[in-house]
């Protein structure tokens, strides 16, 4: 050993940060019993005092198999498994699926069908969004957000119940178009919604757009840039805000979408605060096309003709929706037969978590917190 | 709104009843081959077949790769190009590098126990700067590795990982290749084919969950 009193004389010499307590490297393990989180992912901290030097995380502790049960059913079977995806969003995952058959059967949904989906879907943005900001607030440290947003969120669920009679795994649509017709009331309700949510909406940003610790907390925490966005796949809110104007909505319009007039907001510093900015103007954006669908809605059939028996022929498919987290794609290939052969699901939560590695190196281990938040990851869809 | 005659309206609470025009179970698989009389099935055993995709991008690699590119199509809209496994590798990143495909969509596999070269390998590729996506596939035999492709696209590495939890196709110079899913003691592949879907590392399950069987 060296001289005991060596690191004395160290401290003496008025050097805090050469200590021997903090001159380790610590190795701490985060999760997957965390609250912070999201479900069971578990991360492996590498720190120097408070400041992370690399994580690392572990997933797969809520892994179903969905893709090898998918080669297992048929087209129409598989359908209520897509909901237990992003279970927060089991719309869009419906949206997604449904469409990929239809592409791959060559059957287009009719024109009333495809406003029901929009209408539900952005609903279901919605309702993610606001699931999101609860959590994501509580997690830095703002309770409040969380009651308004769930009593809020609340609503949408009524809707969705009323429709198809489910709350979270709805299972609204089906291959070529939507099986239920609207319930008495339903444009009705909706409308009543969309009077009552902007009200809310700005109440959520009078707590927190402008809360002096909200801004601590947020601004230039987890940054990063449009061109590691892309080399690292990150799709969504995420790679909107930091300022890359993308959005499959308007780049490769799926359902309806192209009928619809609508913004998408970017943000320019890529980092937490700029992400919530986003998150909240698309909110206010699924409003709109709610509102333009919904006195838009025409009369006709909801479901397409579709085989009884679904074969559709030998191929492959690549279709992707622009999910509340970002690009949703289904790979699918048919070998004739009633059940797909393959089915491959581009998770936006599995890819997006990636770039947590990145935006948290440097940064202080509460902000990991908040950049597992700022992500919004679902982990029944990064698991599958 | 519309009536309630043409569809039937939402069951009031409990399971939605699968309605008659939706198969409910396994067994109709075998049942019928033919689509019943009342619906007329848009779509036939004999599909759509993929038609040859020319562009720019096309030429350049046929120019430069000749024979290594094997097809190039288009199916229903979406093109797809499938190369030698020799040139694959470079091809990407001509593809990131001179054709602007600057975000790696997803890689994936499809096993085809049948085939010779088992495996066939799955990019799908986007371009912000052209707004259009391809898909590039290549086949490789069973015990084959593939090399990696991080350098070009930092996003394969996850996905490269999660093609060798479920495969166990090998990615040379991948920095962490390692299962990702799965635990890491697992034994076994489960996307391949002959792997039964109620199928499980019995050992592990016993040595790590302290009980008989999973199932």
């Amino acid at each position: 050993m060296t001289d005991p009193t060596a690191y004395l004389s160290h401290l003496e010499l008025g050097e805090p940060d050469k200590t021997f307590l903090d001159s380790n490297e610590l190795i701490i393990n985060m999760g997957p019993q965390h609250p912070a989180t999201h479900g069971v992912l578990r991360v492996i901290l590498k720190l120097d005092g408070e400041k992370v030097l690399g994580t690392e995380c572990v997933i797969g502790y809520l892994h179903r198999g969905v893709e090898k049960i998918a080669e297992h059913r048929t087209y129409t079977m598989f359908n209520p498994y897509v909901d237990r995806m992003d279970y927060v969003a089991a719309v869009s995952n419906g949206l997604g699926y449904c469409e990929a058959v239809e592409k791959l059967l060559n059957v287009q949904a009719p024109p009333r069908a495809n406003y029901i989906r929009v209408i539900l879907t952005e609903l279901n943005r919605l309702a993610s969004h606001q699931l999101w900001l609860g959590t994501h607030a509580l997690d830095i440290g703002a309770m409040t957000p969380l009651f308004y947003t769930f009593r809020d969120r609340e609503e949408i669920l009524k809707i969705f119940e009323k429709y198809c009679g489910a709350r979270l795994t709805t299972h609204a649509f089906r291959i070529g178009g939507c099986l239920y017709e609207t319930y008495d009331g339903f444009e009705r309700d909706v409308k009543k919604f969309l009077d009552f949510v902007p009200p809310k909406i700005d109440e959520y940003e009078e707590l927190l757009t402008t809360n002096r610790i909200w801004l601590e907390r947020t601004k230039n925490v987890g940054k990063i840039s449009a061109a590691d966005c892309k080399a690292l796949g990150v799709t969504g809110p995420v790679l909107r805000a930091s300022g890359v104007k993308w959005d499959i909505r308007k780049a490769q319009p799926y359902a309806n979408y192209s009928e619809f007039d609508f913004e998408i907001p970017t943000g320019v510093n890529g980092d937490t605060y700029d992400r919530y900015m986003v998150r909240m103007e698309e909110m206010r954006q699924s409003l709109r096309i709610i509102r333009q669908a919904v006195e838009r809605i025409p009369e006709g059939p909801i479901m397409a003709k579709v085989p009884r028996v679904m074969k559709p022929p030998v191929g492959e498919i690549y279709h992707s929706i622009e999910a509340p987290k970002g690009e949703l794609g289904y790979f699918i290939v048919s070998d004739g037969s009633t059940q797909p052969y393959r089915v491959r699901v581009r998770p936006p939560s599995f890819v997006n978590l990636q770039a947590l590695d990145i935006m948290v190196r440097g940064a202080l281990v509460a902000d990991v917190v908040a950049v597992i938040g700022t992500l919004d990851i679902v982990l029944g869809e990064v698991d599958r | 709104m519309p009536e309630e005659t043409t569809s039937p309206p939402p069951p009031p609470s409990g399971e939605p009843k699968a309605p008659a025009g939706q198969p409910i179970s396994g067994s109709v698989q075998s049942t019928s081959e033919k689509p019943p009389a009342t619906h007329a099935a848009p779509a036939k055993p004999t599909g759509p077949t993929p038609i040859p995709w020319d562009s720019p991008t096309v030429a350049r690699l046929k120019s430069q790769y000749g024979s290594g590119v094997h097809e190039a199509n288009t199916y229903l809209g979406q093109n797809y190009l499938v190369l030698d496994a020799s040139i694959t590798a470079e091809a990407l990143r001509i593809l990131r590098d001179e054709e602007q495909f600057d975000y790696c969509v997803d890689l994936t596999a499809t096993h085809y126990p049948t085939r010779e070269k088992q495996f066939e390998l799955i990019w799908i590729l986007y371009s912000f700067a052209r707004n259009e996506r391809i898909r590039v596939k290549t086949m490789i035999a069973d015990g084959e590795s593939f090399p990696s492709s991080v350098e070009i696209w930092p996003t394969t590495n996850w996905l490269e990982r999660e093609v060798y939890d479920m495969f166990g196709i090998r990615f040379d110079g991948h920095p962490d290749l390692k299962r990702i899913l799965l635990p890491d003691g697992w034994k076994g592949y489960p996307l391949r084919k002959d792997y039964g879907i109620i199928q499980q590392d019995q050992e592990w399950v016993q040595i790590n969950l302290g009980i008989e069987s999973g199932q």
